[in-house]
Order: C-alpha cells, then structure tokens, then sequence
C-alpha cells in the first residue's frame, strides 16, 4: 500500500478565517455582530498554520475492478465509529436487464450481496458494483448552503465539517445531489466521509483503500505526477457521477456505465 | 408505482431513508407565510387606504406579531444542537441562502413590535394613569416611560406608524420570497428546484394570512356575539380569492412547464406527482383545496349578497385555503424529499406523534400563536383604534 506525502497542516484554522473574511465582507449592517463573532472564531483557531497548496488529493474508482465484496464499507463504519443505518461510503450494485435496471444496496453493501432472483438472472445483460462516497466536490454545494460555514473544503480538496460548530440544520444533507451526507444520530451533527483525513495527514491510506483487496479504489495527489491517480487522471476515460450538476467532483470513476446515477 | 430512470424496484440511497426536515419544517414556512399575510392586511388599510379593511387593520398587526414569535420556533426545535443557533448570527456564512434568515426575521419582528407601540402607546399611557398598583407598573413600562400624549405626538405616531406599514410590506415580502428560495435554490431536489419557488411561497403566504385572518375574524366575532362587517368580509374575501387565483395559476403554471418541457425534471417529478404525491398533491391541495375555494370564493365576490350566507361562504372558501397552503408546505418540504438522490425511487414518510419532530410537538408550536393573539387581546383592544379612546 502506498504511503502519502502529507506535510500538510491542520486545516480548521484556515477555513475559519477564509469563512470570517467572507463574513467580514459582508453586508455593513451586521458588521457590529460580525465583529464580535470573529472575536470568538479567532480565539478558536489559535496556534493553527498557514494553508497548505503542495497537494491536490482526488479519488479514483475503478468499476471493472470492485467485486463487492463490503470490507471498505465495513472498515469504514469501524476507522470513523458510523452509526448504524448511515453510511459514509457504500456499495451499489447495478444488474442490467432487457426490462430495465436494477439496483440494491441492502446495508450499504457491507456484507456483501446475495445472487438476485431467478427471474432477473434469467434476463441479465450486464452486472457490475458501483462504490459510491462524497465527492469531495470542487464546487461543493454542501458548503455553499452552510449557513455558519461549518462545513467547508480544505485547500488540498477534503470537504470536512467541523462538529463542534454545526447547527445539525441539515441543509447540507439537502443540498448534496449524491446522497452522501447524513446527520449522525449520535453526535446530532452533519457527517459524512473525509477520505480518512485524520489517516491520510500521517500520510495513510483512507480506510476504505486499504480494506480493497482488487484496487478498486485509489486515493492519492494529483500534484504528485508518479501517483496512481494522477495517472489514471491523465490517460483513462474517466466519468465523474451527475455532471450536470457542476459540482465538479474530484471522485473519478473508471469505466462508468451511464445507466450510473 | 412508475419509478424513473427504467428502476425494476424502488432503489433509494441508503442516506436517503429518512426525511430529513420533517413537519416541523413545514410549519416553519407556513407560520412565517401568516406573518407576511396578516402584515399585507394592515399594509392595505394603512399604507393602501382600503377604508374596508380599517377595522380589521390593527387585529392583522396583533396577529402577525403573534404568529411572528413562532415563526423561529420549529427551526429552533429542528436543529440538532439548538444551543447554537446564534451562531447564524454572529459567523453567517453569506453564500448560504440559509445564513441571513436570523436578520430578515429578526429586523421584520422588531419592525412589527416598533409598529405596534407606537399604534398602543396612547392606550398603554391611558392606563399607566388609570391604573394602580402592579397592573399601574405593568403599563408603565410598556409606555417607556412617557405618559403624556398630545396631538403632536400623535401626528408624528402617524407618520412613524405610516413609514413602518410602508417599509414592512416589502420587507415582508422580503421575508417569505426568502423562505421560497432557501428552497428553490437548492439544484440536488427537482421538486423544490425552480426561480418560481420564492414568488410561490410569497403569493401562498399572503392567501394563507389572508384567510387565516378571514377565519379568526370570524371566529372573534361570533365567540364575542358582535355584528360582522359584511362590507369588509366581502371586500376581504375579494382581495383573497384575487391574490389566491395568482398563486394558484402560478403553482400549477410551474408544474404544467416542466410537463411541457418534458426533461429531466418532468422525469423525477411525474412518477412523484403520480405516486406518493398524488392523494396529498393532486387530489387534496389541487383538486380539493383550491379548484374548491376559487369557486366559493369567486361566488362571494361575484354575487350581490352581503348575508350571512356570504360569510358562511367566504369563511368556508378561507378555511380550505387555509389548509391549501398547509398541504402546500408539506408537498414541497417533504415532498420534495421523497424523491430518492438515486433518481430510481421513493423514500416512505412515516408520520412521528409523539418525538421530537413529531405531529404533537408541532401542533403545540402551530397552536402557541393563537393562545398568544388570545392573551394580547384580553389586555389590549383589536378592534378599536387606541388612538380615539
């Protein structure tokens, strides 16, 4: 498994002040309470560094190669303590058939999935899993709608949220076109994957990577040119999920059928 | 059921099992909508001198301000950690449709209290001098102090009262085209996706304070056994049927396009407005609760008749409108939810009584505005002008 050159800082500092400049620039009139606030937020990111530009991380998923077997889901749910019934990653599997399109994903996938019935396999064209997870989108409208900027995206590409200063208002949850976001019934707060940023700035793999015995799932930096995604990001066709909605999401999926939604 | 997409069985994302914003997100924008409604009223007699709708000018006021202390209050009920809720105030985040709420609402509530004192301060300053004791402290304070009132305060009340109806009828309409676009805007929902949301929610707001008002005024009257101003009712019932023909030409006009235009949005929506929507949609809000009410209501208008049979009439066309915009709420908010992000299927909605989000706690919340119109009216008067005392 390959390590990540992660020299990168801790990242809540920088979006908080990015978020209080845009909150400083904001209308005059509630410049009084702005200032206030920044008074607070300031105090909170105290000690934190300066952002980091040195790292681009994308996400790369190849469908030919993913056999559904669920050890990323599960050790996913195991590495960040998901609640049960949520999923900050899962699996879908799709079977093409002379009728239409069928999709499950009972549990997310993470334990795998029984063969469908006998009057689908009858009329299969074409079967395939489709691991789905945040996008981490450049254009993410999840942090777009945050009304305290909770959520926000970090300058190497993670879209995080902070939940010690979420509302739990789910506008985000919303607002996600890909399902991906979730409020987590245990903490009351929004939630959703993170690649594994507390893995991955000790320079580890996601725990969904690692857990993936066929390398269906890459992760690495596109600024590094000898990495696997960058790579594949310069000579594959590569899909990203719902193009239109111009989110511009930095999950890459190899080989993805356009019966894909 | 007809799923999009060519789905074979109803596939939703597994983050997408429960709706997220419940009932108590729908009463969030039906409350809010019965501020800007109740305020139009006072606006039309005071900024709009509908001599007609005089008498009911400072009941609207009492009630927008009643229902105004609510409006916040589901949003707050809602939240996961409500004890940070005043963090939209002092960190908003401005490229959130969702961030300047706490201002509009805020601002539009302090407007409508600055309003109503300077409409009761003759009459707060009647009884802090005729008053003793606590009742005499109580009034006292509610007349900051000053306890002289003379026609020149009263011709500067005017004015202020004057500026205030005038600045709080766009800032109303500010208020509840707002609560539309936080909707509206949001791509990911193509039931809720749409510029038309915001003037939607405006037009519905309006007709759901309007015939709340209508209902109220009615039921005041008979609980007090005082006469019913025909003349008002039929010019009310007028402005209402008026304003509910825009909103509802408009709600269906935003359904018919996208039929017509028959894209990716008609897709996700036509098996929704054929499946889950359709007893709540279809039958209730459109075929019911509106098809209904423009008939009765325009029967009121249109006739000669200034009887009780007109009222009867024009409270029952109120009451289902009432209601219309109640079911409208619901079928956007959850609605909207119900669409599966995987576009291949329906989320089942299942009614909670007794939690957190549940029917019992909003209906509680629903009610509190009432109760509070009640108790204002018991200590100040709604129909009078304090002013002539």
């Amino acid at each position: 498994m390959k390590k990540i050159a992660a020299d990168f800082d801790e990242l809540d500092s920088v979006s908080r002040r990015k978020f209080l400049q845009y909150a400083m620039s904001g209308a005059a009139t509630i410049l009084m309470v702005q200032m206030s606030g920044a008074a607070a937020t300031q105090g909170r990111g105290k000690g934190w560094k300066q952002m980091s530009t040195k790292h681009q991380y994308a996400y790369v998923i190849d469908i030919n190669k993913c056999i559904g077997w669920g050890g990323c889901v599960r050790a996913c749910g195991q590495e960040n303590d998901v609640p049960e019934g949520v999923f900050r990653t899962w699996i879908e599997r799709y079977v093409l058939t002379e009728d239409g399109v069928y999709v499950d994903s009972p549990k997310g996938g993470s334990e795998g999935f029984e063969p469908v019935s006998a009057e689908i396999q009858k009329k299969v064209k074409r079967s395939f899993f489709v691991p789905k997870m945040c996008n981490h989108c450049e254009n993410p409208p999840c942090v777009q709608v945050c009304p305290v900027g909770a959520t926000y995206k970090s300058p190497e590409g993670f879209v995080l949220v902070d939940h010690d200063y979420c509302l739990g208002c789910a506008y985000c949850v919303q607002a996600c076109p890909y399902g991906a976001r979730f409020i987590n019934t245990e903490k009351h707060v929004s939630d959703k994957c993170t690649w594994c940023y507390h893995r991955v700035k000790k320079g580890k793999q996601p725990a969904c990577v690692e857990a993936c015995p066929t390398g269906a799932r890459i992760f690495g930096d596109l600024m590094d040119p000898e990495s696997d995604v960058s790579q594949i990001f310069n000579d594959s066709q590569w899909m990203v999920l719902k193009p239109d909605m111009y989110t511009s999401p930095m999950c890459f999926y190899v080989e993805l059928p356009r019966e894909v939604v | 059921m007809d799923l999009p997409h060519g789905a074979l069985v109803n596939y939703i994302f597994p983050n997408n099992e429960i709706v997220w914003w419940s009932i108590l997100i729908v009463i969030y924008p039906y409350i809010t909508g019965l501020i800007a409604g109740a305020f139009v009223v006072s606006g039309l007699s005071h900024v709009f001198k509908i001599k007609e709708f005089k008498p009911i000018a400072n009941f609207a006021l009492i009630a927008a301000f009643s229902f105004g202390l609510f409006a916040a209050v589901p949003l707050l009920f809602h939240l996961g950690q409500p004890q940070r809720a005043f963090e939209i105030y002092f960190t908003p985040h401005l490229t959130s449709a969702m961030s300047i709420f706490g201002y509009i609402y805020s601002s539009y509530l302090i407007l409508l209290m600055l309003e109503i004192w300077l409409i009761y301060r003759p009459y707060f300053i009647q009884q802090a001098n005729s008053t003793t004791g606590l009742q005499r402290k109580i009034w006292y304070i509610l007349t900051l102090g000053v306890t002289t009132y003379h026609q020149d305060s009263a011709k500067i009340d005017q004015k202020l009262i004057l500026f205030l109806a005038g600045i709080g009828i766009p800032w109303a309409f500010v208020l509840h085209g707002y609560v539309g676009f936080v909707f509206g805007s949001v791509k990911a929902i193509a039931w809720w996706a749409s510029p038309l949301q915001p003037v939607i929610f405006l037009l519905s707001a309006i007709v759901s304070g309007m015939a709340m008002l209508m209902v109220m005024y009615t039921f005041v009257k008979w609980r007090s056994k005082a006469p019913y101003d025909y003349p008002l009712v039929k010019k009310f019932t007028a402005f209402l049927w008026g304003i509910f023909i825009l909103a509802f030409v408009l709600e269906i006009l935003e359904v018919l396009f996208a039929r017509y235009e028959s894209g990716h949005h008609w897709a996700i929506i036509e098996p929704l407005l054929n499946g889950p929507l359709f007893g709540s949609y279809v039958i209730t809000q459109v075929l019911v609760l509106s098809v209904i009410p423009v008939i009765l209501l325009g029967y009121v208008t249109l006739s000669n008749s200034k009887d009780k049979n007109m009222l009867h009439l024009a409270n029952l066309g109120s009451f289902m409108l009432v209601l219309q915009v109640l079911f409208m709420r619901f079928n956007v908010v959850v609605g909207g939810q119900l669409i599966s992000k995987s576009e291949r299927g329906f989320v089942d909605y299942h009614w909670e009584i007794f939690g957190g989000e549940g029917v019992l706690v909003s209906a509680t919340i629903l009610a509190a505005p009432f109760v509070t119109f009640y108790l204002v009216s018991r200590f100040i008067p709604i129909f009078e002008n304090p002013a002539q005392r």
